[in-house]
């Protein structure tokens, strides 16, 4: 009766298929495998945009598909940074200090190690003692754990304290926005126990791995492009069925859904949730990547970006947002990076450094007037054999 | 005859207005009443009450042969109790198909997990087909339910209601909009509908409730002005001065 899930979405074989190319094309060409077309520093800017798409996956289905524009993402992918970051850190300056200890007559004891790591690590913020926060950094199963479980846990608390009193709207979207800044400035005070706006750096180090970067950032990039063909094929299948009809239906008429005996606010909940976690896994993946996180990494502008790539990629069809994102922060990158060329106008010459701003918001005004289906609308002016698509 | 729903000594007020005041109502298994009143009598009102969307001052409101109060269940659960509504104005999931529209209100479990999972049987499939004869949709099943016609999407909904098999069903203004023919044709639909059980119907067009050919409620400024038949009602002087006489 009912043919599988890929033979019902043909999109999503499309899309694994063009992920896998693209990753195994990179890697052929990448400097780790000797063939030095495209730089280590290059491979780690694909690997960090694979993780922004698994993020943009996640705005979609909250937003794309339930029609809940949250301004907050960011905060999980940040706190899924900070996670991993811990671990990190705290590993990477075990070993050197270790390392360092062992080099002296008497051998250091635990306490002795454990202060030179506290020493260490928060030292910029005048302090030696370990935060509570810290318990668990020295154990990655259990930092893993805690990408998801931290971030998950506040998207659930957040989310029923919200949903719960029924706001919606432009009211949820500023509720999130406060969440997010918030966190940020909590996060900027030396004593939030995360070293302040220092934040946690040396992240592309990993502990113990003699491999050289060049080899690393291949893991990196592989490890982003497994998550994010994974979280690609969940939300697919999330929205393929009954529930992704419940949850459309909660975009576009909620009480209906409602009335229908559907308790919308554990569907926002769940859903909520659940990109929350997406967003902390592509944050734990992209920070080790860019070396360094700190509080600004949260800022509420970074979760609005998020929204404008979405919104220029397409809503409502995980691709788009994928396009979006890639498009969008490879030219940010481009831009931001001083490679565009100046454009000069006579009396004026145009930096694309500070102008590029205005062109993304002249980008997005104009693709939500004329096109709002965004780039991924373009997909709809292909024929498709009538039927095909059901 | 045991009630389904007891409605008794009902009060809500917006902002000092008395939209309701001191109603009710009863009505019995599979029983088909008609609601009439004039503009802003408080008809929706009584259906945002009793389907759980407004909290009334006071009254109660009972449910069932095991006396539940509706007051104090959210809209999703008394939904989920047997209570099925229709909108004043058509709200059908215009982005989706006719049939992931009934798919979606068909009588299965609601909770999120057990939706993840669900894959239609052939069974559900078949109860969607039978609906969407029943509705005259049939041809009807892949086509975005956006693009029907104005009176295709209000039998739609009433379609997504009789799916959920609720026990009582309420009905506004179905016919509003429609044309002839297809007032005809929802007619049919509604008085099929309460063979198996209570439909309340309310409309403002006399013609429509005349074929319906049940017992009749006038509503007045929140409260009920006569009840019976529809001979006997509009032979009431009252109702003949606030309403008819106009
Ligand atoms: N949420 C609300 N806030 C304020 N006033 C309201 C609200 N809902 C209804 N009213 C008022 O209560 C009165 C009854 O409204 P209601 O919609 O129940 O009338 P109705 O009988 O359905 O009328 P119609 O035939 O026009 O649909 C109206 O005067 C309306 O303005
Ligand atoms: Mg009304």
């Amino acid at each position: 009766m009912q043919r599988s899930f890929i033979a019902r979405n043909p999109s999503v074989l499309i899309f694994l298929s063009l992920l896998a190319l693209f990753t195994l094309v990179v890697t052929v060409l990448s400097e780790g495998a000797g063939a030095g077309f495209i730089s280590t520093s290059f491979i780690k800017t694909l690997g960090k945009t694979l993780c922004l798409c698994l993020i943009a996956v996640a705005m979609d289905l909250i937003w794309g598909y339930a029609g809940i524009l949250s301004l907050g993402h960011f905060a999980f992918f940040g706190l899924g940074g900070y996670m991993i970051g811990m671990w990190l850190m705290y590993e990477r300056t075990r070993l050197i200090v270790v390392d360092s200890l062992n080099q002296t007559e008497i051998p250091p004891t635990e306490a002795e190690v454990i202060e030179a790591i506290g020493t260490q690590i928060f030292g910029v913020v005048g302090s030696s003692d370990f935060p509570m926060i810290w318990a668990f950094a020295d154990s990655l199963i259990l930092q893993l754990a805690l990408v998801v479980l931290v971030p998950g846990m506040l998207a659930l608390i957040f989310g029923w304290l919200a949903f719960r009193s029924r706001v919606t709207g432009v009211y949820l979207s500023i509720l999130t926005q406060a969440m997010t800044l918030a966190l940020a400035l909590y996060l900027f005070q030396n004593d939030s126990g995360l070293r302040g706006n220092n934040g946690l750096s040396g992240l592309q180090n990993l502990p113990g791995v003699t491999a050289s970067q060049d080899i690393v950032s291949l893991w990196f990039l592989w490890a982003s492009a497994f998550a994010l063909g994974a979280g690609y094929f969940l939300a697919a299948w999330v929205v393929s069925g009954k529930f992704g009809s419940v949850i459309c239906g909660i975009r576009d008429n909620e009480a209906r859904v409602r009335f229908l005996g559907y308790s919308v606010e554990a569907y926002k909940l769940a859903l909520f949730t659940l990109t929350a976690c997406l967003a902390a896994i592509a944050g734990a993946l992209y920070y080790p990547q860019a070396g360094i996180i700190n509080p600004a990494e949260i800022a509420p502008i970074a979760s609005i970006y998020l929204a404008v790539w979405v919104a220029i990629g397409g809503r409502g069809r995980l691709y788009g947002a994928v396009i979006g994102a890639a498009f969008v922060s490879l030219l940010s990158t481009w831009f931001t990076g001083g490679q565009a060329p100046d454009l000069p106008m006579g009396v004026y010459t145009v930096k694309w450094v500070d102008w590029w701003l205005v062109l993304l918001g002249v980008s997005f005004v104009l693709v939500t007037l004329f096109a709002p289906k965004g780039i991924g609308g373009l997909f709809d002016l292909i024929p498709t054999k009538k039927g095909s698509e059901e | 005859m045991s009630m389904l729903l007891e409605v008794s000594g009902v009060s809500v007020s917006f902002d000092g207005f008395k939209a309701i005041n001191n109603l009710s109502f009863n009505i019995g298994e599979a029983e088909l009443r008609a609601i009439i009143g004039p503009n802003g009598a408080g008809k929706t009102t009584f259906m945002d009450i009793v389907t759980g969307k407004t909290r009334p001052d006071e009254g109660r409101v009972i449910w069932g042969e095991k006396s539940v109060s509706l007051l104090k269940m959210s809209e999703a659960q008394i939904a989920q109790a047997g209570v099925g509504r229709k909108f004043q104005k058509p709200t059908v999931f215009e982005d989706q198909t006719v049939q992931e529209n009934l798919l979606v209100s068909l009588k299965n479990p609601r909770s999120w997990l057990s939706v993840l999972t669900y894959r239609p049987t052939a069974e559900d499939l078949g109860r969607v087909d039978a609906l969407a004869e029943e509705i005259g949709l049939s041809d009807q099943l892949t086509r975005l339910a956006g693009e029907l016609s104005h009176g295709q999407k209000q039998w739609l909904e009433i379609g997504m209601l009789l799916a959920q098999e609720p026990r009582l069903l309420l009905v506004d203004e179905p016919a509003a909009g429609m044309t002839v023919t297809e007032r005809q044709h929802t007619t049919d639909i509604l008085v099929e509908a309460a063979k198996t059980r209570a439909v309340v119907v309310v409309e403002h067009d006399m013609e429509f409730v005349r074929r319906l050919n049940c017992k009749v409620t006038v509503l007045h400024e929140g409260s009920v002005l006569a009840e019976g038949s529809l001979d006997h009602v509009t032979a009431n002087k009252d109702v003949i001065d606030v309403y008819l006489g106009r």
